[in-house]
This record gives C-alpha cells, structure tokens and sequence, in this order.
C-alpha cells in the first residue's frame, strides 16, 4: 500500500509538471491554431532565470516569480517576432518554432554556460515527513499543490471572467467573436503570454523536482507535453489535465515495474487514443 | 433618404477565387434590403466581405458616410454592424447565455433592456438559457444567432440566409421576430426563401454571378414575373 500511494504521489507530482507546460500548448493550439515547438524553450529559459534569482537571493518564491516574468516577456517576443508571421501555416509554424526553440536552447548556454547545473529545494521544502508508513516528499507534494491552484484559478477564469468567456469562445470559432467586435489577435496576444507564463512556471518546479538543469531538458520534457495535448484533446483545458495526470501515473508506475518502457508507455497511450480517439478524450465543441 | 451603407462596384477574391466582379447597392437607412439570388451566385460572400471576412480587392464600401474597406473585422462590428453567419455562428461548447455574453459590449441598463425584450421575442432562449448551445435544435439556434447580433446597439444587422434548413413554423417565427427588428435597426437581408424576403423587404437586389443585375422595390419584383424567372428562377 505504502508503495502503491508513494508511486501515486510521483506521478502526480510529474503530471502536474506536465500539466503546468501543457495546459499552454493546448490553449495555444486551440484557440490560435499554432504548433509551437518553441515551447520547450520558454520552459527552459523559466527553469534557468527562476534557479538564478533563487540562488543569487536564497528566495524561492522571488525565483519563481522572475520565472513567469521571464515567460510572459518570452511570450510576447515570440508571438509577435516568430508566431505572427506564420499564422495559418502549420508547416512554417513547426519549423520557425522548431529553429526559435534551438536558439533559445543555445543561448542559454551562451547566458548561463553550457553545463549541467546542480539546484536543490529551498529549506523549507525539503526533505520528507510520515503519515503513518507512508513516507511523503515535502516537494512533490508541493507541485501538487501548484497544479491544482493553477488548475483551479484557470478554470475559474475560462469559466467566469469574461475574457475567459472570450478565449473559449475563440478555440470554437475565431471568425465569429471577430465579428462580435473582439479584437481576437489581443486575445492570441494574452493567451500566448500566459501559456508562456505556465512553462516557464512549470520550468522552475520541474528543475528543483529533477535537481539538475540543462539546456536540451526543455525539448525532452515539451514532448510529453505534446502528448499530453494529444490526448487530452486539443484545446481542452480540463482534458490537459487528465491526460497529464495520466501519463504522469503511468510513467511512474511503469518506471518501477518496467523500467524500460517508462517512456515508450505515453507514445502507446498517445497512439491507442489516436486510433480510437483521434479528437482526444475531451473533445472541445464547435 | 440617408444612406447608411453604400457598396460600389466591389470586387473581392475568396482565397484564390475571383467571387464579387461588381457589386453595387446601397442600404438606406430604417428600411429592410434583400440581397436574392441563386445558390453561388455570391451573396453570402458580400455580407462577409462588408464584415471584413474577405478583403475587396477593387470599389468602396462605406457604412455612415466613412470608408470601411482595409479595416479589420472587430473595428468594423464596433462600428455599428451586426451580424448573423449562414452558419449561425454558435458557439456549441458555451450555454445560451454565455453565447449572449459574449457578443454583449456593455452591460448597461440599457443592454440589459434589449436582452429582456429579446427573451421575450424567443422565450425559448430563456427557458434553454444554460443548455449548451451545440444541443439546441435549429431554430434555437438561429433566434440565437439573432438575438446575439441584436443585442448591442447596432445601426445595421447583416442577416445571411435566416430560414435556411428550419421547417416552416420556425420560418414564421423567424420572419415575425425580424419583422420586429426592423422597427428599431436597418436590416440587410440574404434569402433564398422569396416569400419570407417578400414579407420582411422594402427593397430589393439580385445577385448573379457576382455582379448585382437588378434592384427595385420589393412590391415591385413580385409583379415581374420575367425578372423572377430569369434571375430567381421562379416561375
């Protein structure tokens, strides 16, 4: 039992990493129609400044906030220097994308040095307590936490505001809420910004969770992240979060009992629902 | 009397297609102008290029005595124009009351007011208020699709093809409520149905092959049984 909620807690923890790069991708796609491979690399860039500041001012909360600054501010480059140009075409789209993701790759080596970098959790998130037999890691509970109020706070915003109102509307039909009077390339604008903001939050959590940061990470951890969006459903919030939650499960639990197949699990998740899901498990309506 | 939109000789491509070779009509304002036409003949392509949707390629179109051409399709929806897609438009995933929340660009007393007479227009989008959008049967969503460009302050709809696909006692209701509407707001209207444009217009152009052929009073055409046959097709 003690193993079983053990592997349950890393999976989760590992989802809502996932969660956290993927619930931008997929709004991006959905609403904007865009492929961006460039994710990783905002993902990146998030995990590098957000261990800077928190080393340089022993501050985890101010190395989590200069994350998402760093996000937002990559966010805005990227949509109106890379993404803009190439709207509407999925083939220019993956290879601008593509080509920003390994600049961005290597000028963090060029900012921050081309070695792997050792990071550990701040003192007040370190370490393990009991509950029972049950040994729980501090830190991994901690990105659970994270995911959830993230989950949470999105949610209610795409349910109640109504700019959230407006991006749902959008990912439905983006010709029709022009013709409503909404300036719909703001709302490109605002929703790259904050999927940017996620994957750089994402980034930090995810460099303290694996302890050790370098620059390719962003591109391995972004494919799981497009899986992810696969499955989920493209565009669908809530389906990004089960489909981060079950990939997160199923490598975990794959990583202890069959070591080898951790990774290939989620590409045999990803083409079961593609053969008999090809819209993903949560399907957003036109 | 005033003019409150003026095509002139518009042309405008659909990707690569040439679609509109000359359109030219004018809408005065407080009066109910037919667009007719055959299927393709290129009706639905002039409401969505007024919208912005296609870009004219050569002519003017001016809504209140301005140029609107080269705008961007919200800039021109805030200008005053709304509009009911041939598709309706619904947003499937949202309810029917977030379908009008979204299109409401005030929430004044005043937009509040016109919500409450809409409601009572179609009582059926306050009884379905939180069906989603995408559940609703076809004449639902067409009174929605009205009631969403009808509930700002707008000085003209742009109404494609309203009676396509409804059986006939939705047509009639359709037609009432419009009827209605245009008491208010000046109203371009896009139908193939002769006998609901009959009822609803004041005037009259036919559409063919991307030009406008024809114009007149509506009063005027259901004499003109030549003009009915030759470009309508009824006989």
């Amino acid at each position: 039992m003690e193993l079983f909620i053990s592997l349950v807690i890393n999976g989760l923890a590992t989802g809502m990493l996932i969660f956290l790069l993927a619930a931008g991708l997929t709004l991006i796609f959905g609403l904007m129609s865009v492929l961006n491979f460039a994710h990783g690399g905002l993902f990146i860039w998030g995990a590098y400044t957000g261990v800077w500041v928190f080393q340089m001012t022993n501050s985890f909360t101010l190395g989590i906030v200069a994350a998402i600054l760093i996000g937002l501010l990559l966010g805005l480059v990227t949509e109106r220097l890379v993404i803009r140009p190439v709207y509407g075409n999925h083939m220019q789209q993956i290879l601008i994308t593509l080509g920003f993701m390994l600049v961005l790759q290597e000028l963090i080596k060029v900012a921050f040095g081309p070695d792997q970098k050792a990071v550990f959790p701040p003192d007040f998130l370190a370490g393990s307590f009991m509950v029972g037999d049950i040994v729980l890691i501090k830190y991994r509970l901690f990105i659970i936490a994270v995911g959830i109020l993230v989950f949470v706070i999105a949610s209610l915003i795409l349910k109640k505001s109504r700019i959230g109102l407006i991006v749902r509307a959008g990912v439905m039909d983006k010709e029709m809420v022009q013709a409503l009077g909404i300036n719909i390339k703001l709302v490109f604008m605002l929703v790259f910004m904050t999927g940017a903001g996620l994957a750089a939050l994402s980034g930090i959590l995810h460099a303290v969770y694996s302890g050790v940061i370098y620059a390719e990470m962003g591109l391995e951890f972004s494919i799981l992240a497009f899986i992810v969006v696969v499955i989920g459903g493209m565009g669908s919030f809530p389906g990004s979060l089960f489909a981060a939650i079950l990939v997160g499960l199923a490598q975990a639990f794959m990583a202890y009992y069959v070591p080898a197949l951790s990774l290939a699990v989620n590409m045999l998740l990803m083409t079961i629902v593609l053969i008999f899901r090809p819209q993903g498990l949560f399907q957003v309506k036109g | 009397m005033e003019n409150l939109l003026e095509l002139k000789k518009v042309e405008a491509f659909v990707q690569h297609y040439h679609i509109l070779h000359d359109i030219s009509f004018e809408v005065p304002k407080g009066e109910v102008t037919v667009l007719l036409g055959r299927n393709g003949a290129g009706k639905t392509t002039t409401l969505r290029t007024i919208m912005g949707l296609n870009r004219v390629s050569k002519g003017s179109i001016s809504f209140k005595g301005e140029s609107i051409v080269g705008r961007t399709t919200f800039d021109i929806a805030n200008s005053g124009i709304g509009y009911v897609p041939e598709d309706q438009g619904i947003f499937g995933g949202l309810t029917v009351g977030e379908n009008l929340r979204v299109a409401m660009k005030k929430e004044d007393e005043k937009t509040t007011e016109r919500l409450e007479w809409i409601l009572e227009l179609f009582p059926d989008l306050k009884k379905f208020w939180k069906k989603e959008g995408g559940q609703l049967s076809g004449g639902q969503k067409q009174m929605l699709s009205i009631a969403r460009a009808y509930v700002n302050e707008n000085d003209l709809l742009l109404i494609d093809e309203p009676s396509k696909g409804l059986a006939p006692i939705m047509v009639d209701k359709v037609t009432e409520s419009i009827q209605q509407m245009k008491e208010q707001t000046t109203i371009v209207l896009v139908e193939q149905n002769f006998m609901m444009a009959s009822q609803i217009g004041t005037r009259f152009y036919i559409i063919d092959d991307g030009v406008t052929v024809h114009s007149g009073a509506m009063d005027e055409l259901k004499e003109d049984k030549q003009s009915m046959k030759k470009y309508l097709g009824i006989s």
